[in-house]
C-alpha cells in the first residue's frame, strides 16, 4: 500500500502546473451561467485543447492524451490549485462521451467527441421532466418512428447549460407498450436549434440561468444521433448515471483547492479564539483529504479492472454535502461581506455556494442514493420510497 | 500507486477475523470489565501468537516492524470483534521504547511484549494508565521523564465497562530528557493511530450488527429496515465509516515512510474515525430502540466502546486544531 507517483506521472504533473500558470486567466472570468461568461468559458475550453489538456484521459485521435485515472485526478489537483476557470463543457465530456466511448459507433465518436474537446460544440443534459426527477423512469417525452430518424415530442426540464448550450443528450419513450417503465427508452441526441425546440431559460436560486425548460414538438432526429439499440435507452444512460455520480464528475481537485482557500480565508480573517469556526474549517481540510484519498482506493481498484459500482453513491452523497459545509463555513468567515455575490471582494465564494446548494439534487437526488447505499451497499430490503 | 491492502495483509485479516469470531470475545469483555483477566490474557496470548504486537516490535527485538499498514488493519479487527486490554497502550509502549535513546529498556520489555508474556500499559503525564490492575507492567509520563509505576489508584469505571482506569502510583523516573519527551509525543502519536483503527472497527461492527437487527426486526408487518427512515441513518453511518477508512490508512503510509506530516494525518485520522464511529453507535442505539439501551445486551459493549475511544489519545477538539496547525 503506497500513495507514491511515478517519476511520468510526477513529470505530468510539473507540465500541467507549468502551463496553467502561464495561461489561466489573471482575473476570473464571469460566471459560465450568463450569456458573456458563457461565451467567455467556451473560449477558454479551445485554449485548453489547443493544448491538449481539455480531456486529458480521452485517446490521442479524439484530442486527449490517453492518461490513466490517475494521470487525470493529478491533472484535476493541479487544475483546480491553479484558480482556473470552471468547465463549461462539463456535461458532455463527463456524462455524453463515457457513454460514446462505452455505446457508441466510431462514426459518432469520430464526428462528436474531437468538436466536444474543443468547446466547438457544447452540450446539455435532458433527463428530467416535470412529471419524472427521481423517479426518471417514468419519464413521458416521446420519440417516434419517422423515415430515416425520430420525432421527439413532450418536455425537459432542470436542463443545465440548455440556455447557452449547442446540443443536448437524454431519454425518450419509444415504446409506450413496453411492460416496464425502464424498458422502452431510446437514448439520443439533438441540437439546441433544431426546427420545433424552444428552449426557456430558467433561473436558479441567484436568478442566473443555469438551466432551462425544452420544449420538443416533432423535432427531426437522424438515425445516426440514437446511441445503443432502441429501446436500450434505460441501460445506456445507466453507465453514464455511474459516471457523473462516481469517479469524473467532480474530482477531489477541487474540493482541495477549496479546502486549502479556504485555510487561508481563515489564518486572513478569523478569530483564533473562535474554535467552532477552527473546527469546521478543519472539517473541510479533513473532508477534502478523505475523498481524496477515497478516490485513490476507487482508482487503484478501476486500475486492476475492479468496476465502481454502488459505491458511487458513497462518493456522490460525500462531495456534494463537504460542498455545501465548506461554502457556508467561508460565508461565515467572510461575515457580513458574506452575502457580496458580485465583484471580487467575496472572493467567489458567494457564486460557489449557489452552484454548492445544487448539488445534492442533481445527478440523482441524495435521498436517492441513499437508498442505493442501503440496499446495494449494506442488503436492506427495498421498500417504498 | 496502489492504495489498497495487498493479498497478504488480507489474508492476515481475514484470519485474525476468524479467531476473535470464534473467541466469544463479549464473555471475554464481560469477564474484563469485572476485574476476572483470565479469558482476555488468554485471547491476548493468542493474537501475540498472530504477530499482531509483533507488528509494532522492530525485528531487532524479536518483532517484524514497525509495520504501520498492518497495524492498522489489525486494530480495526480488533475493535470490530470489541477485544478488551490495553490496545492502543502497548502500541504505544513499542513506540515508546523503539525511542528512547537507550536500548536497555526495548531489550527488556519488546520481545515480550511482541511474544504477548507481558502486558504493558501506558499513562500520559498526569492521567490515568487503562488497565493497569491487569498490566505486568505500568509506564508514566511524569515531569520530563518516563517511570515505571509501582502501584496504582483505586480503578475507577470509564463509559466502556471494559476500559477499567486507574492513576499510577510510585516509581523512580527510568529516563528523563529531551529525547523521552521526543519519544513520548511519538508514543501518543501511535496510540492515537492505534485508537482510531479501533474506533473504526467498532464502528463498522456497529453498522454490521444493526443491519442484522433491522433486518429482522418486524413492526407493522414489515422489517423496519425496509423503512427509508431506517435505511438513511444506516447509510449514514456507512458513509461516515468509509471515508474515515482511507484517512486511517493514509496516516498508515504515512508512518510507515516516515513522512514529517504524520502527526497531522494521525490526527485526522483519529477525529474521523472516532466521530464517525460514535456516529455508528447513536445510530445503533436509535435503530435498535429499547434493546440497545440495555446492558445485558452485547450491543452495549459496543456502543460503550466507541463512546470512550472517541476521547481517549486525542479529542476531537484537539486533532481538529493539530489539522491545521500547519
Amino acid at each position: 500500500m503506497d500513495l507514491d507517483f511515478t517519476p511520468g506521472e510526477d513529470t505530468f504533473r510539473a507540465e500541467a502546473r507549468a502551463w496553467l500558470a502561464a495561461h489561466v486567466p489573471a482575473t476570473a472570468l464571469p460566471s459560465l451561467e450568463t450569456a458573456e461568461g458563457f461565451a467567455a468559458h467556451r473560449d477558454w475550453e479551445r485554449e485548453l485543447s489547443g493544448a491538449r489538456w481539455s480531456v486529458v484521459s480521452w485517446p490521442e485521435e479524439y484530442g486527449g492524451r490517453g492518461a490513466s485515472i490517475l494521470r487525470w485526478l493529478v491533472f484535476e489537483e493541479e487544475y483546480y490549485a491553479a484558480n482556473a476557470p470552471g468547465r463549461v463543457s462539463q456535461n458532455g465530456i463527463n456524462l455524453l462521451a463515457p457513454t460514446l466511448f462505452e455505446h457508441g459507433t466510431d462514426e459518432q465518436r469520430a464526428r462528436i467527441l474531437p468538436a466536444m474537446a474543443s468547446g466547438a460544440t457544447i452540450w446539455a443534459q435532458a433527463w428530467s421532466e416535470p412529471e419524472a426527477g427521481s423517479d426518471l423512469a417514468s419519464l413521458r417525452s416521446t420519440a417516434t418512428r419517422a423515415d430515416g430518424g425520430w420525432l421527439l415530442n413532450g418536455q425537459k426540464t432542470w436542463s443545465s447549460r440548455a440556455a447557452f448550450a449547442d446540443r443536448a443528450f437524454g431519454l425518450f419513450r419509444s415504446d409506450p407498450a413496453a411492460d416496464r417503465p425502464h424498458r422502452g427508452l431510446t437514448y439520443l441526441m439533438f441540437a439546441l436549434d433544431a426546427p420545433g425546440v424552444t428552449v426557456r431559460p430558467i433561473g436558479r436560486l441567484d436568478g442566473k440561468p443555469a438551466f432551462a425548460e425544452l420544449f420538443l414538438d416533432d423535432v427531426f432526429v437522424p438515425d445516426e444521433d440514437i446511441i445503443g439499440a432502441p429501446g436500450q435507452g434505460w441501460r445506456v444512460a445507466m453507465s453514464t448515471a455511474g459516471n457523473e455520480r462516481g469517479l469524473t464528475l467532480r474530482s477531489p481537485g477541487r474540493f482541495l483547492a477549496a479546502a486549502d482557500r479556504l485555510t487561508a480565508l481563515w489564518r486572513e480573517r478569523a478569530d483564533p479564539h473562535d474554535t467552532a469556526l477552527r473546527d469546521r474549517v478543519a472539517d473541510a481540510v479533513i473532508g477534502a483529504r478523505a475523498y481524496r484519498l477515497f478516490t485513490f482506493t476507487n482508482a487503484s481498484r478501476l486500475a486492476e479492472g475492479g468496476d465502481i459500482g454502488a459505491e458511487s453513491s458513497l462518493n456522490k452523497v460525500f462531495w456534494s454535502e463537504l460542498d455545501i459545509r465548506l461554502h457556508e463555513t467561508a460565508l461565515d468567515l467572510l461575515g457580513s461581506d458574506g452575502e457580496l455575490a458580485d465583484g471580487d471582494d467575496g472572493g467567489g465564494w458567494a457564486e460557489g455556494y449557489v452552484f454548492s446548494l445544487a448539488g445534492p439534487i442533481y445527478a440523482g437526488t441524495n435521498e436517492i442514493q441513499r437508498d442505493i447505499i442501503a440496499e446495494r451497499l449494506l442488503g436492506l430490503p427495498k421498500g417504498r420510497r | 500507486m496502489r492504495f489498497l491492502l495487498d493479498a497478504e495483509q488480507t489474508a492476515f485479516v481475514r484470519t485474525l477475523d476468524q479467531l476473535l469470531a470464534a473467541a466469544d470475545t463479549p464473555a471475554v469483555v464481560r469477564a474484563w470489565s469485572a476485574g476476572d483477566h483470565g479469558p482476555g490474557r488468554a485471547l491476548w496470548e493468542r493474537l501475540a501468537g498472530t504477530g499482531v504486537f509483533a507488528l509494532a516490535v522492530p525485528e531487532e527485538y524479536d518483532g517484524l516492524g514497525p509495520l504501520p499498514v498492518e497495524l492498522a488493519a489489525a486494530f480495526v479487527e480488533l475493535g470490530r470483534h470489541a477485544v478488551p486490554g490495553p490496545l492502543a497502550e502497548t502500541i504505544a509502549v513499542c513506540a515508546l521504547l523503539r525511542g528512547l535513546g537507550d536500548r536497555g529498556p526495548a531489550k527488556e520489555w519488546l520481545p515480550r511484549i511482541a511474544s504477548g508474556e507481558v502486558l504493558v500499559t501506558l499513562a500520559p503525564a498526569g492521567s490515568y494508565a487503562l488497565d493497569a490492575d491487569a498490566a505486568d507492567a505500568v509506564f508514566h509520563v511524569v515531569a520530563d521523564g518516563l517511570a515505571l509505576a509501582t502501584g496504582h489508584g483505586p480503578v475507577r469505571a470509564s463509559l466502556d465497562p471494559a476500559r477499567r482506569l486507574a492513576r499510577p502510583t510510585g516509581g523512580e523516573p527510568l529516563m528523563s530528557g529531551p529525547a523521552v519527551r521526543d519519544a513520548v509525543r511519538e508514543a501518543a502519536d501511535w496510540a492515537s493511530f492505534a485508537t482510531a483503527a479501533q474506533s473504526l472497527g467498532t464502528g463498522l461492527a456497529l453498522v454490521e450488527q444493526t443491519v442484522a437487527y433491522v433486518k429482522q426486526r418486524t413492526q407493522f408487518g414489515t422489517a423496519i429496515g425496509g423503512f427509508q427512515a431506517v435505511k438513511h441513518q444506516l447509510a449514514n453511518a456507512l458513509l461516515g465509516l468509509e471515508f474515515a477508512r482511507p484517512l486511517l490508512y493514509g496516516a498508515a503510509v504515512a508512518l510507515a515512510g516516515g513522512s514529517p506530516g504524520a502527526g497531522r494525518d494521525i490526527a485526522a485520522a483519529k477525529v474521523a474515525c472516532g466521530e464517525a464511529a460514535y456516529a455508528a453507535a447513536r445510530t445503533a442505539l436509535q435503530l435498535h430502540g429499547a434493546i440497545g439501551y440495555t446492558a445485558e445486551y452485547d450491543l452495549s459493549l459496543w456502543i460503550g466502546k466507541a463512546t470512550a475511544l472517541r476521547t481517549a489519545w486525542g479529542t476531537p477538539a484537539e486533532c481538529r486544531a493539530r489539522v491545521l496547525a500547519g
